[in-house]
């Protein structure tokens, strides 16, 4: 398993029932212990704070939410992040596939250490690849590239962070990934292209799909990698988290929950409809 | 270590085509790697050593980043402990026992990873803010949560919760229960049988969350930036400590601790590569 795992592996892995157990719907005295005392953990750190957000962006009801997220600024937060993160998503779909394939079919010097380094966007702290994306893309940048207080410079600092996704959740499939297929199909006459597009691509369009979602819903929600190279420029680099962060620093706690809800609501639209596709392409087999 | 022989089956079908797209295939994901990953860490080293070891060694022990990594050592302290036994817990209880409402709590526990670190801390702050029935109930108790240690523990358990959990429930499924039925028939008692027959079998699994959890807890930034108020020598961490420094022009200061981070992040990818293939085994 590798850090990429954890976000790559599916999301909520089918539990099998307890194979001995005498009566399945009686939940015995240990049981009711440890589901209670698990509940209440959960509650007290993520259920109620997550709840109290719904409720302060409906505060002044529909309309007022409504209100709150058609403001320029926060209207302009969310578009911008919302096409980053599709943009940031499509060149992970193809690079991540990419780096994928050759981790897995090629061989060559350092490939070990490369495999290592893959992950580091996940274990790297996001202020510390915010930093270092600031001064390779700043205004003092050694390669001559100034993309600081850009949209150009947020979507660099995205596929930073998200570079992992795609590699980790397509590898483990073209490792298992049956070759005799693609020799059939080579030795009928069939070109590299051909047989990539019809016989390796279709198995691996699910391990794409379930990968790009995953770096869509984190594009979307980054802050520490975003908020030192966008300048904070409201209405042109400002991306949502960012846009909250503000928000609750300006004491305005009912603007930043309206956004905040926009952005779970599209996270768990994205993550709830992979899990539905993981579901359905299991039962196919 | 994915080296997959069954290339060399098809490359021989069609070797001198394949050598060209090879090396292509090969030069342009090494570019897009190079680009996107190695020349931006590369640079950090680059940076932080720009004006030799002495100076990385004075911003390291300049006293407010000192007191930031002792603060971000012991808000890491509790959230490892916290998630650790919340999800050895949780794993066993998802995986061996039966009640109704599993796949609901199964769902939930993975919530987190949809949810954006600033609306994490937002999310916080609107029920145990000083200003709310709860926070200012807790206050007039004597414990404050936010802009003080347990938000940002709390924050921080948030942001990592599911980690442990999605490590240990595979491998408590893969192994299956023979063993331990085996255990309770012949009179050991349910503690004995964790410790004795349970826990070695997940250690390894146990481990590689654990050193996740550590990693993401080191790290985490947005979160605990919203929770804590950032008060320097107060409730910094690390990571505010090199956003601060940043945004103060304190550049060498920001660089050298974003430097110390690099590596912590960088010696847990190697503990959790040496941790993978015993898992495996």
């Amino acid at each position: 398993m590798t850090t990429g795992d954890l976000q790559a592996r599916e999301l909520h892995p089918p539990i099998p029932p307890r194979r001995v157990q005498p009566s399945r719907f009686r939940v015995d005295r240990g049981t009711g212990i440890g589901l209670g005392l698990a509940t209440m953990y959960l509650s007290i750190i993520v259920l109620i704070p997550l709840a109290a957000i719904v409720f302060r962006a409906f505060d002044n009801g529909v309309s007022g939410f409504w209100d709150t997220i058609t403001t320029p600024e926060a209207w302009a937060a969310l578009k911008l992040t919302i096409l980053a993160g599709l943009g940031v998503a499509a060149v992970n779909a193809v690079f991540g596939t990419l780096v994928a394939w050759v981790l897995v079919r090629d061989r060559f010097p350092g490939k070990r250490l490369l495999e290592t380094f893959i992950d580091l966007p996940f274990a790297l702290p996001t202020i510390v690849a915010g930093l270092i994306l600031l001064s390779l893309y700043g205004t003092d940048s050694p390669i001559g590239i100034d993309l600081a207080f850009q949209v150009s410079g947020v979507f660099m600092a995205l596929l930073f962070v998200t570079l992992p996704f795609v590699v980790r959740t397509v590898q483990p499939v073209l490792l298992e990934l049956d070759q005799e297929m693609e020799e059939a199909a080579v030795s009928l006459g069939a070109s590299r292209f051909t047989t990539f597009r019809r016989i390796v691509l279709p198995n691996l369009l699910p391990a794409i799909a379930a990968g790009t979602a995953l770096a869509f819903a984190r594009a979307i929600s980054e802050f520490g990698a975003t908020v030192l190279i966008s300048g904070n420029l409201p209405l042109k680099t400002q991306v949502a988290a960012v846009y909250i962060f503000g928000q609750i620093q300006n004491d305005r706690p009912a603007a930043a929950a309206a956004v905040s809800v926009v952005l779970l609501l599209i996270s768990l639209v994205v993550l709830v409809s992979l899990d539905a596709l993981q579901r359905w392409g299991r039962r196919r087999g | 270590m994915p080296c997959n022989d069954g290339a060399g089956a098809v490359a021989d079908a069609s070797r001198t085509s394949t050598a060209a797209s090879r090396i292509g295939l090969r030069t342009v994901a090494l570019a897009y790697v190079g680009l996107i990953l190695l020349l931006p860490v590369g640079l950090l080293f680059w940076r932080t050593f720009e004006n030799g070891v002495g100076e990385v060694w004075n911003q390291l022990t300049d006293p407010s980043a000192l007191h930031a990594f002792r603060i971000t050592l012991i808000v890491a302290f509790f959230a490892v402990l916290g998630n650790t036994i919340f999800g050895l817990g949780a794993s066993v209880l998802l995986v061996r026992h039966q009640f109704p409402g599993k796949r609901v709590l199964n769902a939930r526990i993975d919530l987190p990873f949809a949810v954006s670190p600033v609306v994490v801390g937002l999310a916080l702050i609107l029920v145990y803010g000083p200003h709310t029935s709860s926070g200012g109930w807790l206050a007039d108790r004597g414990v404050d949560v936010i802009f003080a240690v347990p938000g940002m523990v709390i924050a921080t358990i948030f942001v990592s919760l599911p980690l442990v959990v999605r490590e240990v429930v595979p491998v408590l499924q893969e192994i299956g229960d023979e063993q331990e039925q085996a255990a309770w028939t012949l009179g050991a008692s349910r503690p004995q049988t964790f410790r004795r027959i349970t826990l070695p079998a997940i250690r390894w699994a146990l481990a590689y969350g654990v050193v996740l959890t550590l990693a993401r807890a080191l790290g985490e930034f947005g979160a605990v930036a919203v929770v804590s108020g950032n008060v320097i020598d107060k409730t910094q961490t690390a990571p505010l400590y090199v956003g601060s420094a940043y945004q103060n022009f304190n550049q060498q200061g920001a660089y050298a601790v974003a430097f110390a981070l690099a590596l912590i992040a960088i010696l847990a990818l190697v503990v959790l590569n040496l941790l993978r293939p015993k898992e495996h085994a």
